[in-house]
């Protein structure tokens, strides 16, 4: 090893070690008092029973370490030959119960208030699927998921990671501020738990039952948080980011969100041409296929299958749709019918067809879709 | 195993020595042989885990994914934790009660031998099963030690069904382990050895195998749920047939919270043999250290729960198990007073089992208090599944259960191979691992409250200064362990001669026969000596 290669490594520990201190004040020590009153009852809670035990880990560790230092056999120190002591036994057992119930009458004070059964203004239906959020308003028709948006290449290391790595999605839970919001939490696979430290709100998501939590954000901003239950390979990569706005803020949200869902509708009933879905095709890809079967369609051989020349991308279409709508079972392929829209999923199929090298020239249409999966919903209802 | 042929020349009135040869250890009855199985294995383990917990530690030494992938650090966390607890921790235990009981109670052997002998030699066999899977199809377990359902049923990979039945076997080994402790303390004591009398050491292992025999056919029972989940088409923890994934947590922490005392109080009890031996003084409230060790022993099967807060139990639910969770304080917090108090006024040296017990009651402490705080239930929401968490349960089992087995393994070397140590590397030993555990384990407390969760490969930046100083800080742990292999080897192999007391301010029978103890002892019943009388 030359000493060139000695000093590139030895410069690259240096600034791997370097790297995040100047980056970002990275040595947080404490929990977040957040942004609500019950988060900040929470933190008081954490912090004065905290204080308690120092207070109580100096007496007991003086003790000892005193006893340590004076009554040494090296120092001379004689064996005294007292073994029990009732008054002193009753009165160290007595002691920490009454110690133990001052704790208790703030923790149970929190705890009753964090139940508070009163009705809230906004419900949030909250499900955790392998590994992404879905998040239904449920007065208001407005569903959608949200995914991790951090590209691939930072988690790799191929490129520098952002401030915000593995704590961004691609679409926000925007909740308003000042509002009473309850959250209704279910999974649609294994158990995960939706957790936001700033609200202090951690409730596990679980397949078949619904929980609830509630929250009442004071201040607005963006609020991250990530699942806490292991819940498979992608259990770290699964964020949750909260925006929190105010009223006014959530009600034009709110609006903005029916009218493209409008458009959407719209879209998928005119005709598209295969150029314009071409174009939409590739947004929706490098969204939501491109993490595993990579931009230029290659995939990773042996985890993730190449599209381009594929048997699936140049086949039959209505076995592609299929495995798009429906995913394929025991292997990483999701079901897309739910997290896109029917001109989104005409025009990604359309793209995988018609891309890198494919060239089938052939459309599929949006309405093509949108009856699809209108027919089977049907079918399902029957 | 040179010291025991020195024991057989030792001592020339023993009816019979080891047979020779691996037919010795294949087939042995006796109580010595069999210890030294469950030691020897379980240090195999623990370096076995301690290999898993260092890829881990190596992992998230910086974020991104390096070395390994997602799906194989699940298996690399899963793997640890069942290894650490079934594999190391709990047969160090029994190694150590299979050797020091029947000498402390002045019995000839355990009372009963050949199941002593089937209860060690299923345990080789349930982990090369249990090991095997990480090179099946779909890989080892990657459910975490806690194996939540659906995702160890439903989604589990193929290997799950070698797990299952791993288990099984272990608790069925530790089932006869338990009852072979209780059946020898029971009956086998030395004339005049009331139970106030029996010392710490067999009475918190009597305890723990009430325990073990209470718990282990529940951690049966769900693994043999999942089982019929699985492969028989039930719905115990499958919402879609009528069951509750819930249900699950609720049977395996039944069985989960009494076995955390089960790790640790047997630790209680090595503490309580070796502070007053190098304090040179009776310890302290012994009666009140028997009462808090059943208190805590009963506690434990009232406050399973509090591993769930954030399942959505109702106010009441919480309440209760928030409330008997923090009276476990109450004992707890008596023994360590009780040790304190032995202390002082004492007249103490600080040999290496002094040392580690010392640290265990400094480390365990602090693992207590963060235990306290982890008892409140709205700060458990914040807590729940974090690094917290990971730190607080680090702190009880490693500077808590496994400084208690090294502290115990040191005093009784000298018993088991007749030589003393070499004080100079078990001191070295004691400090790089006492830094180094330190250093792993006190930032995860930051990391935890900071946010991060526990179980995840690769984390946000805010995570990663403490996240490295973790690392390197289980790579000075884990490194230093190999000067305990040294240590036990040296010890084994040579060394200055030990007396039968070996330790100045030992008290005890055990230390009333020869070192290193002959194949046979006490095949008349002792007389006891003056400090037990």
């Amino acid at each position: 090893m030359g000493l060139r290669t000695i000093k590139t490594i030895g410069s690259g520990v240096g600034l791997a070690l370097l790297a995040p201190v100047s980056l970002h004040a990275a040595w947080e020590l404490n929990l977040t008092p957040g942004v609500t009153d019950v988060s900040r009852s929470v933190y008081d809670l954490h912090m004065t029973i905290f204080w308690i035990c120092v207070a109580i880990a100096l007496v007991v560790f003086g003790v000892m370490f005193w006893s340590i230092f004076h009554h040494r056999k090296s120092r001379g120190a004689k064996a005294h030959h007292f073994h029990e002591n009732t008054l002193v036994e009753v009165i160290w057992t007595l002691v920490p119960i009454l110690i133990l119930v001052g704790m208790a009458v703030p923790a149970t004070a929190t705890l009753i208030k964090m139940y508070d059964p009163s009705e809230a203004e906004l419900d949030v239906q909250i499900t955790g699927y392998q590994w992404k959020w879905r998040y239904d308003y449920l007065d208001h028709e407005l569903s959608f998921f949200s995914n991790l948006s951090t590209p691939r290449e930072q988690i790799s290391n191929t490129v520098e990671k952002q401030q915000h790595y593995l704590l961004e999605v691609d679409r926000h839970l925007v909740l308003p501020v000042d509002t009473k919001i309850r959250f209704l939490l279910t999974a649609n696979d294994v158990i995960h738990s939706w957790w936001v430290p700033a609200l202090a709100v951690k409730k596990d998501a679980i397949p078949g039952f619904i929980n609830e939590a509630w929250t009442i954000i004071d201040e607005p901003g963006i609020y991250r948080g990530q699942c806490a239950e292991l819940c498979g390979q992608d259990h770290g990569f699964m964020p949750i980011v909260v925006e929190a706005v105010d009223r006014d803020a959530f009600d034009a949200w709110l609006l903005a969100q029916q009218q493209e869902k409008q458009q959407q509708a719209a879209a998928a009933e005119r005709s598209w041409t295969l150029d314009e879905l071409m174009q939409q095709g590739e947004q929706v890809y490098l969204r939501a296929c491109a993490a595993c079967h990579l931009p230029n369609g290659e995939g990773v051989p042996g985890a993730f299958p190449a599209l381009k020349n594929s048997p699936v991308a140049l086949g039959d279409v209505s076995a592609h749709i299929d495995i798009v709508l429906n995913g394929k079972s025991g292997t990483a392929m999701q079901a897309f019918r739910e997290q896109l829209s029917a001109m989104e999923l005409a025009a990604v199929i359309t793209y995988e067809r018609n891309a890198w090298g494919n060239s089938l020239g052939e459309a599929v249409s949006p309405a093509q879709i949108a009856d699809l999966l209108g027919s089977e919903t049907g079918e399902a209802e029957q | 195993m040179s010291t025991l042929d020195t024991a057989l020349h030792g001592d020339e009135q023993m009816h019979h020595g080891p047979a020779r040869g691996l037919g010795r250890w294949l087939f042995t009855t006796n109580h010595k042989d069999i210890g030294t199985m469950y030691l020897w294995f379980s240090l195999l383990m623990f370096l076995v885990g301690g290999s898993m917990a260092l890829m881990i530690r190596a992992e998230l030494f910086q974020p991104g994914l390096q070395l390994v992938e997602p799906g194989f650090f699940n298996q690399m966390t899963t793997m640890h934790g069942l290894i650490m607890v079934f594999g190391a921790v709990m047969p160090a235990f029994v190694g150590l009660a299979n050797w020091m009981v029947p000498m402390m109670i002045g019995a000839p052997d355990m009372a009963l031998p050949r199941m002593n002998n089937w209860s060690f030699w299923i345990l080789p066999f349930a982990f090369a099963m249990l090991i095997s899977t990480l090179f099946m199809s779909g890989g080892a377990p990657n459910f975490g030690w806690t194996f939540y359902a659906p995702l160890s049923t439903t989604y589990a990979p193929p290997s799950v069904t070698y797990f299952i039945f791993a288990i099984h076997m272990m608790g069925i080994s530790s089932i006869m382990g338990a009852i072979n402790i209780i059946a020898t303390i029971l009956n086998m004591r030395a004339p005049g050895m009331t139970m106030m009398k029996l010392p710490l050491f067999c009475w918190t292992w009597l305890i723990t195998a009430f325990l073990l025999i209470a718990v282990m056919p529940v951690l049966a029972g769900v693994v043999t749920m999942m089982l019929m989940d699985i492969h028989f088409g039930t719905s115990f923890f499958d919402a879609g047939g009528g069951g509750d994934p819930v249900l699950f947590q609720h049977v395996f922490w039944f069985f989960g919270h009494p076995e955390v005392y089960i790790m640790i109080l047997p630790a209680f009890g090595i503490i309580s043999q070796i502070i007053p031996a190098f304090a040179r003084k009776r310890l302290f409230g012994y009666a009140s250290m028997v009462y808090a060790t059943a208190s805590i022993a009963i506690l434990s099967f009232l406050v399973w729960a509090h591993h769930m807060f954030t399942v959505g139990i109702p106010l009441a639910g919480e309440l209760f198990f928030m409330y008997a969770t923090m009276l476990i304080a109450v004992p707890t917090g008596v023994k360590v007073f009780n040790w304190v108090a032995t202390m002082f006024r004492g007249s103490m040296t600080f040999e290496t089992p002094m040392l580690f017990a010392l640290a265990f009651v400094v480390l365990f402490t602090i693992g207590g208090f963060s235990g306290l705080m982890l008892a409140i239930a709205p700060v458990d929401f914040q807590y729940h599944d974090t690094y917290f968490v990971v730190a607080h349960f680090h702190y009880v089992l490693v500077p808590g259960a496994v400084f208690a087995i090294m502290a115990g393994v040191y005093y009784w070397l000298p018993k088991w191979t007749g030589h003393m140590l070499d004080e100079r590397m078990g001191r070295l030993h004691f400090w790089l691992s006492f830094i180094g555990v330190n250093i792993t384990f006190f930032p995860m407390h930051f990391i935890g409250l900071a946010g991060m969760p526990r179980r995840i490969p690769d984390y946000a930046l805010q995570f990663a200064d403490f996240n490295m100083v973790a690392s390197l800080g289980a790579f000075l742990f884990g490194l230093s362990q190999l000067i305990f292999v040294w240590n036990v080897i040296a010890c084994v192999r040579g060394g200055r001669k030990a007396e039968a007391r070996a330790w100045e301010g030992a008290e005890g029978l055990e230390w009333e026969v020869p070192s290193p103890a002959p194949y046979h002892t006490f095949s008349e019943p002792p007389k006891l000596p003056e400090s037990l009388r």
